[in-house]
């Protein structure tokens, strides 16, 4: 009997990126974007495969809970839970890709930086100490930005990716500030022993650690474009490439979430930094102001890929719910199920968020434009996509056609039995807000008219399967919801 | 297993439907809606429940299975029909297969899409009716929305985008309200699954504990105004039915039909099983604001419904108004009562379907709806003059008809009912609706169908398509054998009723 190393995804996803430049190295200009795009997919896929496994093996349950690197990082059920989402997303977005990046240059450095930017996010979901936080936060975001500005004679991309990048950094800045106070403080980096620290400090040093706390938060509000940091998330999702704009706000969003859930959790346990920070607090505020600004700002746009862009924001605020539901006076199932509950969601927004942004790639594809207006009539060309762009949309809404419905509801449900019943009111109206522009692209594409015939191109083969296996996904987990919620409830529990 | 295989079949047909050219959509859909319905009449001759599927009778055709595990709560597939549910599946099946033969004339473009999305409402109504289980039953619940959105938006009139977001938006808002205010009742309780008779029994044996600090009582009364309110919405109950109108007069006619024939039961069924089921003593304690709600709906409804010019408008303002008297039936909690307001579900269900198909003939025909431009039309087109008249008397409650049974035992129940205060001046005043809407129904039929002739429109007034002829004849028909034999259902739903009395304390 073979034992794997418990990083195998993580490994994965680094020896996939390296075989990709070692491939382009080998055959240089060789353009063989079928066979680089091959490798990044199997790459991918073997990483969701093996975390898919890892998961139903039960590995990283209490009471055996792995620590590799002398604790550095951690393998639980939810750093493989969000592995997973990783790798799924990595796959879905290298396939459409295929057909995206036809005709561009430096081919194998975009699968590379993808790939790159996927072994970030999966060392974010087993870093156990902030160093490695840092270090994996760093390496999860320099490719990002590079893909962002990956069309590199396009303006807007450019622009794209130079203001990520400067927001990027500058939060960077502030959050490694917030971790040498936090150091300064406690004189760890381990995230257990900082919270042994916390509980027993002195009273004296209490508002510096509470300003390295809401340093670090600041970083994770950036990394999950949460209110007041999601500013440069409208401008690089509708720049960069649709591809990348899926896989940012799906992947980078949820790895900033696993972050976030790991270290604030960990370290900062509630009624340690009751008197300091009390960050659930704070988040409860911020997950309101998210989601009602997200929705609101997203009901406004003509831009299909801006709405996106800031829907994206509003379903941070839900998400954020189970963070600031923690606050509540909830025994620990309770906690459990709204923590549970919004990996659930990160997870099946995953598959529906990519494919939304993957549709509007297939627009780019054909041409047409990104206006809800471009839209209109795009059913009668293109039927198959459509139902998957309905999927997607009816689903990211909350309406039961696709897993969205279970894993928002659950999210109130949770927020309810935590006592914030006002809270998921709140989401309700938002929701319902949702609603109303989600279905505007659902109207143009099948009940507009096209103010002028227009005619698609051909049919791209890698994005269409991308798009459609997201929406057979996100259909399915409708129906198979239940290894979901186990594991993700399984996941927060641990964490707990 | 018959309900699974029903629900199986109807989403198959629905995807069979959808692929198939436009040409034979029409006829395979109809073709195909028969199996349901023959699956439902089936349900219905072999039925062997008894009492109340949410207090602990035998439920007929029952199946619970796994579905998700969350935590510590059980998410469960449980579906299985009491009387009450059995009556509302023939309904919709019965409805749905008329409502696709009358849509043979009226729709004329992307028919495959057409019928498939009638056949997925289909697959999700049953879905509704027959669900035990909370979350399966909030899948069907809200997957409704999504058919009913493209037939509107798709298919409808002038202002059909406007209309159907509405609709769309607003009765989402309702199920988000509702699903709150539920779902702080179950975890009031010390049970761990959403299933529905669980939690029913539960709340009966007063398990219901505080949660963050609510208490019982408050969590009880915030939780029936919640899904009172959702609920609501969807019946439409003044002041909640503003979406109604523009739905119905934007959406195509065989849309309307299913709409309020079987759309607008849902909210009295769910207010049924989860209101009056759930919490008696809350429905008690707001006894006289529902009864006045139900009153306003009776009276307003149908003084709006007076106010038309359109007949198609009047056929919807007066839905309001029927659905007061089902509120109020329901209110009575008496055997009369509440076995009136379920039997009333379905015979408006079937009468205000016939109504709206009527209307449709008539305008398949002369391609206008207005009252005012349309005279004397019996001459030219008997058949459904006379369906057309048979009806508005259905309405009116006149004996024979399905109508009268249901607004018969209604009033019985609301006149005698003790949980009501003040029952007989509730029941007095709801009863003047009937003449109003005796008034607007006569008014419209001696103006449209009878006098001399005459028609503002381009088009010849000659008989009605011989397949939509066939739908309303049957369709009365239908009612006059409810109208006549009411025990065809009402035993059963009396079965199925008089549990819920037990515990309302109206028996």
């Amino acid at each position: 009997m073979v034992e794997l190393p418990y990083l195998t995804p993580q490994y994965l996803f680094g020896l996939t990126a390296l075989v990709l430049l070692v491939v382009d190295t080998i055959v240089p200009w060789s353009r063989r974007n079928d066979l680089l795009a091959g490798i990044a997919t199997l790459g991918s896929l073997a990483v969701a495969g093996t975390s898919a496994w890892f998961l139903a093996a039960g590995t990283g349950l209490q009471p055996h809970v792995p620590e590799v690197f002398a604790g550095m990082l951690v393998v639980d059920q939810m750093s493989l839970f969000f592995t997973f989402i990783f790798g799924s997303v990595a796959a879905l977005v290298v396939v459409a890709s295929y057909d995206y990046l036809e005709g561009q240059a430096n081919l194998a450095e975009y699968y590379a930086l993808v790939i790159l930017a996927a072994t970030g996010m999966s060392l974010m979901a087993v870093a156990n100490n902030l160093a490695t936080v840092f270090v994996s936060l760093e390496l999860a975001s320099l490719p990002s930005y590079g893909l962002v500005a990956y069309l590199k004679t396009n303006k807007g991309s450019v622009e794209a990716g130079l203001k990520y990048f400067l927001i990027g950094a500058l939060s960077s800045a502030i959050m490694v500030y917030g971790i040498s106070l936090i150091y300064g403080v406690t004189g760890t980096l381990h995230l257990s022993v900082i919270a042994e620290a916390v509980a027993g400090l002195a009273s004296g040093s209490q508002g510096l650690l509470g300003l390295g706390l809401l340093l670090l938060l600041g970083g994770f509000l950036f990394k999950t474009a949460s209110v007041p940091f999601h500013f440069w998330a409208p401008e690089a999702y509708e720049g960069a490439p649709a591809p990348i704009s899926g896989f940012l706000s799906s992947a980078s969003k949820a790895a900033g979430f696993a972050l976030a859930f790991r270290v604030l959790v960990e370290a900062f346990p509630i009624e340690a930094v009751a008197t300091t920070v009390p960050w659930a607090w704070i988040l409860v505020i911020i997950s309101v102001v998210t989601m009602t600004l997200g929705n609101f700002a997203a009901a406004t746009q003509e831009n299909v890929k801006r709405m996106l862009a800031y829907s994206s924001v509003g379903h941070a605020g839900y998400v954020l719910i189970g963070l600031a539901a923690l606050a509540g006076t909830g025994d620990i199932a309770t906690d459990a199920l709204v923590l549970g509950a919004a990996m659930m969601h990160l997870l099946v927004y995953g598959f529906m968020n990519t494919g939304a942004f993957l549709f509007v790639s297939l627009g780019e594809y054909w041409g047409i434009g990104r206006t809800f207006e471009d839209y209109n009539g795009l059913a009668k060309h293109a039927p198959f996509a459509s139902v998957a762009m309905t999927v997607f949309m009816f689903s990211l809404a909350g309406l039961p056609v696709g897993g969205g419905f279970l894993s928002k509801y659950i999210l109130f449900a949770g927020a309810v039995q935590a006592g914030f019943w006002w809270l998921a009111a709140i989401a309700a109206v938002n929701s319902a807000l949702s609603l109303f522009y989600y279905t505007r692209v659902v109207k143009a594409i099948w009940i507009e008219e096209p103010a002028e015939p227009f005619d698609i191109g051909s049919t791209p083969t890698g994005i269409y399967v991308a798009v459609i296996g997201a929406a057979l996904v996100t259909v399915a987990l409708l129906f198979a919801f239940d290894p979901v919620a186990e594991a993700a409830f399984d996941a927060a529990r641990v964490l707990l | 297993m018959l309900i699974e295989v029903l629900l199986l079949v109807t989403v198959l047909s629905a995807i069979a439907v959808m692929v198939v050219d436009d040409e034979i959509a029409g006829r395979l859909a109809f073709g195909l809606s028969l199996l349901p319905l023959a699956g439902s009449l089936l349900m219905y001759s072999g039925f062997d429940g008894s009492g109340n599927a949410l207090l602990g009778g035998d439920i007929a055709y029952q199946t619970k299975a796994e579905w998700i595990t969350v935590g510590p709560y059980d998410l469960g597939y449980h579906v299985g029909v009491d009387g009450i549910g059995l009556a509302l599946v023939v309904l919709t099946t019965l409805l749905m297969t008329l409502a696709i033969l009358s849509s043979w004339t009226p729709i004329d473009e992307r028919q495959s899409q057409f019928y498939g999305l009638m056949l997925f409402m289909e697959a999700s109504l049953i879905g509704v009716f027959t669900a035990l289980d909370f979350f399966a039953w909030f899948v069907a619940w809200e997957f409704v929305l999504v058919p009913m959105y493209f037939l509107i938006a798709i298919w409808g009139g002038p202002r059909r985008k406007y209309a159907a977001i509405k609709f769309f938006v607003y009765t989402n808002v309702a199920s988000l309200v509702m699903f709150i205010g539920f779902i702080a009742l179950v975890f009031g309780l010390p049970v761990q699954s959403l299933d529905l008779p669980t939690i029913t029994q539960s709340l009966q044996a007063g398990e219901l504990g505080s949660l963050g600090g609510i208490s019982a009582d408050t969590l009880r009364a915030i939780a029936f105004i919640a899904m009172f309110a959702g609920f609501a919405v969807k019946v439409p109950m003044v002041p909640f039915h503003t979406w109604l109108p523009d739905a119905h007069v934007e959406a195509p006619t065989p849309v309307s039909v299913i709409l309020a024939g079987v759309l607008l039961k849902m909210g009295t069924y769910a207010m049924l099983r989860f209101n009056f089921t759930m919490l008696p003593g809350q429905a008690r304690d707001f006894a006289i604001p529902i009864a006045v709600l139900a009153v306003i709906s009776v009276i307003y409804g149908a003084m709006l419904a007076m106010a038309q010019q359109d007949l198609k408008r009047i056929v919807a303002y007066s839905s309001i108004s029927s659905m007061g008297y089902v509120l109020l039936g329901l209110i009575a909690y008496n055997l009369y009562g509440v076995g009136g307001a379920t039997f009333q579900m379905v015979a408006h269900g079937l009468i205000s379907g016939l109504m709206f198909m009527s209307v449709g003939v008539i305008y398949n025909v002369a391609h206008t709806r207005m009252v005012g431009d349309l005279s004397g039309l019996a001459d030219r087109m008997p058949v459904t003059a006379t369906v057309f008249t048979a009806a508005a008397f259905g309405y009116m409650g006149l004996p024979l008809m399905a109508g009268f049974a249901g607004e018969l035992y209604i009033f019985l129940g609301a006149m005698q009912s003790t949980v009501l205060p003040y029952a007989q001046l509730f029941t007095a005043v709801a009863m003047f609706g009937i003449v109003i809407v005796a008034g607007y129904l006569l008014f419209a039929m001696q103006r449209v169908l009878f006098g001399p002739f005459r028609a503002d429109t381009d088009y010849d007034i000659v008989p009605a398509a011989v397949h939509d002829q066939i739908s309303i004849v049957v369709l009365i028909l239908v009612i006059v054998l409810f109208g006549v034999v009411p025990d065809l259902l009402y035993v059963n739903i009396q079965d199925a009723v008089r549990p819920i009395l037990a515990i309302g304390g109206g028996l």
